[in-house]
């Protein structure tokens, strides 16, 4: 396995993408913080950026980086290497890289700027964001064999969670606001990836102005701790529920 | 030794494998044969376990492979069209499959050298031609010593020199006992490097025997011309 993903990893380390991934973000977190005086505030503005470009280049990354390794796969295929060992390998790979890339580009200026707790969950949610988008960019590429569906499908994922879903979350809270919608929110709020990490963040943040409506609840219902605990297990679970899938389809699918 | 029994195998609406059965005893090589589109890539994926067969089984070795990994160990593939890593070098190929297999065993290198890849180690897989990506995946196909080679369109790509050097080594591996899958539609080559013929046209076996007794039974001299006279009679045996 750590062999595979060792090969694999090489192959991915050629792109220099990833590079400037991480030089973007570090621009973006850099500039941020001497735009503004706050630390707190400039923790703020980078993760909306971050809520919204980590997913984004994570997914599409994944997606085109899996087709383009088709030939990859189908060469390792053909040896007496498991399917599941090609797949986590492939997985563990990506993820790895994407990673890398975001704590260069983001952990390591915010812990020197602004070493606080907030920025530590700044950072732990964008990890847990990118490996949930790498797990949804996996379920995209297994589904179909056209790249350019795939990357449709891809972006297709991005547009919901990123905006899609929060209008018709807030369409819903509008349309029953004579209703008690709390638990409903609450419930709603779990099924968006994106909504969950923000969360996470504005937590620890403390900053109940910002937190709206499902934050504020979020926060008298569950408590600071046992909120982020409930939230950051909703994401581990959108990480592990697409893997499974795209795992069960892989182990199926004619190469 | 390889069994395959009433191996089904759809995509989407064409069935590409219909109740195929066919078995592959150990020190005999076979030409597969058949118009495009009748399913030899497809049968020769599913003995690697690449495409998934809907219906039947596949035993190599006597076991059967679904969902096995390890009986690949037995089998040298090269493959038609051999596609790789675009940026890697052909070395790095080399190390990485000989990494990869991580057998104690000697490789065998003879291919890498006859077919003078030592010189183009350095050369990038993209900037290959389709003959010299050939020659890469005969080499990878022998390198480890395999028990059952299967070669889907060995030579078509490659150059004269390289096509004979390579068919000097099927013949030599041939005679220490190796089984031998061979497509091709060059029936020269099949002429020179097999002893047994499966033609199949759409997904079925359609014939199946030896190279002798096919060119009696055609009354011809040369392999194309005996297959060419059996499709004409509709592969119909001559009424006794």
């Amino acid at each position: 396995m750590i062999r595979i993903t060792k090969h694999v990893l090489y192959d991915i380390l050629r792109n220099r993408f990833v590079i400037l991934y991480a030089l973007f973000l570090m621009v973006i977190t850099l500039s941020l913080f001497s735009l503004d005086s706050d630390p707190g505030k400039a923790v703020l503005s980078l993760m909306n950026i971050i809520l919204m470009v980590v997913p984004l280049v994570s997914i599409i990354f994944t997606t085109i980086y899996f087709f383009n390794s088709y030939e990859f796969i189908e060469l390792l295929l053909s040896q007496p290497i498991d399917r599941k060992v090609i797949f986590f390998s492939e997985y563990i790979a990506a993820s790895f890289t994407l990673s890398v890339a975001y704590l260069l580009g983001v952990g390591v200026p915010i812990f020197m700027l602004s070493p606080d707790w907030g920025s530590l969950y700044l950072v732990f949610a964008g990890l847990l964001l990118t490996w949930v988008f790498v797990s949804l960019a996996f379920a995209a590429s297994v589904s179909t064999r056209d790249k350019a569906r795939g990357i449709g499908i891809a972006l297709l994922f991005w547009f919901y969670f990123g905006l899609i879903y929060d209008g018709f979350m807030l369409y819903i809270i509008y349309s029953f606001s004579d209703y008690p919608m709390e638990k409903v929110t609450l419930a709603l709020v779990s099924f968006n990836p994106v909504d969950l990490a923000r969360i996470v963040i504005l937590l620890k943040l403390d900053i109940s102005a910002l937190m709206g409506y499902t934050g504020a609840f979020y926060k008298s219902f569950f408590g600071t701790s046992l909120g982020t605990v409930f939230s950051a297990s909703m994401l581990v679970l959108w990480i592990v529920l697409p893997l499974i899938y795209s795992l069960r389809k892989f182990l199926s699918k004619d190469i | 030794m390889i069994e395959i029994r009433d191996v089904c195998k759809r995509f989407g609406n064409l069935e590409v494998l219909r109740m195929i059965s066919a078995s592959f005893t150990d020190g005999n090589s076979y030409a597969i044969v058949g118009p495009n589109g009748s399913g030899k890539t497809t049968l020769i994926k599913s003995i690697l376990g690449m495409v998934l067969p809907d219906k039947g089984s596949i035993e190599v070795s006597g076991q059967v492979i679904k969902g096995q990994w390890a009986y690949r160990e037995q089998i040298g593939y090269m493959p038609q069209i051999g596609r790789y890593p675009d940026n890697m070098r052909i070395g790095h190929v080399l190390d990485m499959i000989r990494d990869l297999r991580h057998t104690r065993s000697e490789t065998d290198e003879e291919l890498v050298a006859d077919l003078g890849l030592k010189a183009l180690f350095d050369k990038r897989m993209h900037t290959l031609s389709g003959g010299t990506r050939q020659k890469v995946s005969a080499a990878i196909a022998f390198l480890f010593d395999p028990k059952i080679m299967i070669l889907d369109e060995p030579t078509a790509g490659l150059d004269p020199l390289a096509a004979e050097v390579l068919k000097a080594k099927i013949l030599k591996e041939k005679s220490r006992g190796k089984i031998f899958l061979i497509t091709s539609h060059m029936m020269s080559d099949l002429d020179e490097l097999t002893s047994e013929i499966v033609y199949l046209q759409e997904g079925a076996v359609r014939y199946a025997a030896s190279i002798p007794a096919i060119k009696v039974e055609a009354g011809r001299e040369k392999l194309g011309q005996a297959i060419a006279e059996m499709m004409r009679r509709d592969f119909k045996r001559p009424s006794p």
